[in-house]
């Protein structure tokens, strides 16, 4: 480890017209060290990160590097002195091959033409580093999220970065990948990379970085080693308030509740078989499982979203058959999905219209109600606590937490008596979550079920009273009260759970 | 962002953006260089007659908006208006020895156009929605089928209506009410029922949520193959409706029946402001692409200033001029 800053900023403001959305940043990043940009929906560390590559100038201060000010005209300008930029939506061309991403714009040439054998052969030792197994030859379209992060990184590696900035970039991954990823940081950590990456997840944060910068407001409200702060100092800080009480305490579990839900033998066909459950009034059922464990698709299938068989289905009591969302939203089933971007919400409309999107009915039979819909919005945005600067924003322009919170009000439009939520809270900070889950634990309390399908182990363990385990399409195990815990869900998850928590089942 | 107020529900009050006001901007001008280059121009007779000549296309558009909206695309609507304009002089000049002159072989005529109409918009949105085929490709293939089938039908030259039959169906386009012609009138009951379906009626709300991003429609219990079904259905349905108001006008069909009108069609839509990938669609928007295709028409032909032949070239250089507009009211919206 060195001492001298490769890349820093020195009280830089950034305004987009009158609002100032960074008021006097100072950040600076060290060769051969990791440090973690932390900080909630909204703080301003997307806006710093793109400063920090050249993608967007100051309004105002000083950009050092090497000690030098400089000022990016362009992203090329900031790839050229060796800083890359991966997004949280990553930026590769779905249509073209691993390799021709990885050299797009760089190609090599022998000649007039493409040098393939060289640029497949450097592919692939991008790739071997990063313990990636994909052919160079596949279409990224064809990637899962995992490995168009592992292309994304190998893609930095092509351009022999110093300095390293990734947003997000565990979102996507599965607790391997994540290992993987952070010894590949390490590795480039060893070789005097810099590196700055943000995470909402504090314990990797405490595990991978040097150093910790947490914004909050478009401010650094404190800069530390990391050593030096406990998970519970770093949230603090981020949130500015106290939030040990991240999960609302749970009623415990409620035996003599009645059956909302009674599912046999729900199979999806190629992602789920022979899936059995029972769900309860005032019942939060969380289901684990690795991604890709059928979760998802399972939960989909359940609601009419794809093509599924079920032997039986009851709905408070009542045989019921599910063929479309519209049959799952007549009985009260609604699900609201994981993917609130591609989705979930209509990016290039406005709130109003994607709040009512899916209850349409509710507000007019063929022509609709406009004022109504104007109320549902004003109600909505109280409710949820919805930060807009305007009524007329475009959804895409929310913060994602705020769109979160909007499409949760949007899903309860259509006053779901059983609700499934999936990955409830990705990619948003930590104060949002903490204001879904208590709005899911009331919800529960006022006698609806909930479904919770989620990767986060802590928020399965946080909010679920029952757990269900999944693996390979199927159900590998069931958790209830004390047995509910990370080690449990772990086994299960992974094919290993049958011994001591077999009785829990 | 530090922005962000508490429950701010407030309306930003502010100018239309130029993608409202260019095309109407564009309308004023247009006028205002007619009506200063010929006196003619305001006169009863030429705005009758602008407007009937542009009630085809404008009805077609309208149904077009509503597919273009949903994420769709039609290029069948000029021969599908070829086609149905022939069979339909078939049906009534085989049904004459039996009905006569009258009024019900003119109803039996129209009603082979709605029929068939909108059968032809269920082959276009069976083939798009049920069997996934791109509406680029599935409507090319249409579009070559009713051309080639009316020029079959006509053997190569061009179906007539009975001469009798003609002089009864005649008023359908030359009257009207009021001294207003019946393509317009019908032209205008569309209009104003489209917009209502597009901006007031849960219809057209589906339909732009189907074109802003298919799968969220999914998730948001849209029925997606529905709503673009019915979007083809009823562009079948207004083809069927503008050529029933087509046939009195000539009389006949012939292979070159309708050339060249999806292309106005979808022109105006994309001048009126309507997204082409989908997804936003207004049908005022689109009437006046409609007028601003037509009046260009008739401005060159009433005045000499520029030869009516390059009429082609400019409406060609309004529409890159309308995409343009778009494209900056998005970047800056």
């Amino acid at each position: 480890m060195t001492d001298d800053p490769i890349l820093a900023l020195h009280g830089v403001h950034k305004s987009f017209g009158p609002v100032e959305v960074l008021s006097g940043i100072d950040i600076v990043l060290r060769s051969g060290e990791v440090l973690a940009l932390i900080g909630e929906n909204g703080a301003g560390k997307s806006t710093t990160m793109k400063i920090l590559a050249g993608y967007q100038p100051a309004t105002k201060g000083r950009i050092l590097l090497d000690g030098q000010e400089v000022r990016f005209g362009s992203l090329h300008e900031g790839e050229a002195a060796g800083i890359v930029l991966i997004h949280q939506e990553f930026n590769l061309a779905e249509q073209l091959t691993v390799e021709q991403n990885i050299f797009l714009g760089r190609e090599l040439r022998r000649g007039l033409l493409l040098d393939k054998k060289r640029m497949r052969d450097l592919t692939r030792q991008y790739l071997a580093r990063l313990n990636c197994r994909v052919d160079p030859d596949t279409p990224v379209s064809q990637l899962s999220n995992s490995d168009k992060q592992m292309v994304e990184i190998a893609k930095a590696l092509s351009r022999n970065a110093r300095v390293l900035i990734m947003d997000e970039p565990t979102a996507v991954l599965t607790g391997s990948e994540v290992e993987v990823l952070f010894e590949q940081v390490r590795a480039l950590r060893a070789a005097g990379t810099a590196i700055l990456f943000t995470s909402h997840k504090l314990g990797e944060v405490a595990n991978i970085a040097d150093r910790v910068t947490i914004m909050r407001d478009g401010a650094v409200v404190r800069t530390d080693i990391v050593a030096a702060m406990t998970e519970d100092d770093m949230a603090t800080a981020m949130v500015g308030r106290d939030v040990s009480a991240l999960y609302p305490a749970k009623p415990g579990v409620l035996k003599g509740g009645s059956v909302a839900l009674q599912v046999q033998g729900l199979t999806v066909p190629g992602h789920a078989q022979d899936i059995g459950f029972t769900l309860r009034h005032g019942e939060i059922l969380g289901i684990a499982g690795l991604i890709g464990s059928g979760r998802t698709e399972a939960m989909e299938g359940l609601c009419g979203l794809r093509p599924a068989t079920m032997t039986a289905l009851k709905i408070e009591g009542q045989p019921v058959t599910i063929r479309s969302t519209a049959d799952a939203l007549d009985h009260g089933l609604c699900y609201m999905t994981e993917d609130r971007k591609l989705r979930g919400l209509l990016l290039d409309k406005g709130m109003r219209v994607n709040l009512t999107l899916q209850a349409l009915a509710r507000f007019g039979r063929i022509l609709i109600d406009r004022k109504a819909e104007d109320a549902a919005l004003v109600q909505a945005v109280k409710e949820f606590d919805i930060r807009a600067g305007s009524a007329d924003v475009l959804v895409g322009n929310l913060s994602g937490g705020n769109q979160q919170k909007l499409l949760l009000a949007k899903i309860m439009q259509s006053e779901p008596r059983i609700l499934i939520v999936d990955e409830p809270t990705r990619g948003i900070d930590i104060g949002t979550k903490q204001q879904i889950y208590t709005f899911l634990r009331a919800l529960a309390a006022a006698g609806k079920s909930i479904v919770v399908v989620s990767s986060e182990m802590q928020e399965i363990i946080g909010m679920s009273d029952r757990v269900l385990v999944m693996r390979q399409g199927g159900i590998a195990g069931t958790l209830e009260g004390d047995h509910i815990t990370e080690d449990a869900i772990v086994r299960h998850a992974m094919g290993v759970g049958a011994d001591t928590d077999e009785r829990a089942a | 962002m530090t922005s962000e107020t508490v429950n701010p529900i407030s309306h930003r009050r502010r100018l239309p953006s130029m993608s409202v006001l260019g095309p109407i901007l564009a309308l004023v001008i247009l006028i205002v260089i007619g009506a200063l280059m010929n006196s003619n121009f305001l006169s009863s007779g030429n705005i009758n007659n602008v407007l009937s000549r542009s009630a085809f296309i404008g009805i077609i558009a309208v149904g077009m908006t509503f597919v273009i909206t949903a994420g769709g695309l039609d290029l069948s609507v000029g021969s599908m208006a070829a086609f149905i304009a022939g069979l339909m002089i078939l049906v009534m000049n085989a049904a004459l020895p039996t009905l006569g002159v009258g009024v019900p072989i003119i109803l039996l005529g129209m009603l082979t156009a709605l029929l068939a109409g909108v059968l032809a918009g269920m082959l276009n949105g069976f083939l798009i929605t049920t069997l996934g085929i791109e509406a680029f490709i599935v409507t090319l293939g249409t579009m070559g089928i009713y051309r080639s089938l009316v020029t079959w039908l006509a053997n190569g030259g061009t179906l007539s209506l009975d001469f009798e039959l003609r002089g009864f169906y005649r008023p359908v386009y030359f009257d009207g009410v009021l001294g207003v012609a019946w393509p317009i009138i019908v032209f205008a009951v569309v209009v104003i029922l489209g917009e209502i379906l597009m901006s007031r009626a849960r219809f057209g709300r589906h339909c732009a949520a189907t074109g802003s991003n298919e799968h969220v429609a999914h998730y948001s219990n849209v029925n997606v193959n529905r709503t673009r079904m019915l979007t083809y259905i009823m562009l079948g349905m207004l083809v069927g409706v503008a050529t029933i108001m087509y046939v009195p006008r000539l009389g006949s069909a012939s292979a070159s029946t309708g050339v060249l009108w999806e292309l106005e069609a979808i022109a105006a839509v994309i001048i009126g402001g309507t997204v082409l990938k989908g997804g936003f669609g207004r049908v005022w928007g689109t009437v006046i692409g409609v007028l601003i295709l037509s009046l260009i028409d008739n401005i060159l032909n009433l005045t000499d200033l520029v030869s009516p032949y390059l009429n082609g070239a400019i409406q060609g250089v309004i529409i890159v001029l309308a995409v343009i507009l778009q494209r900056e009211a998005k970047a800056k919206g």
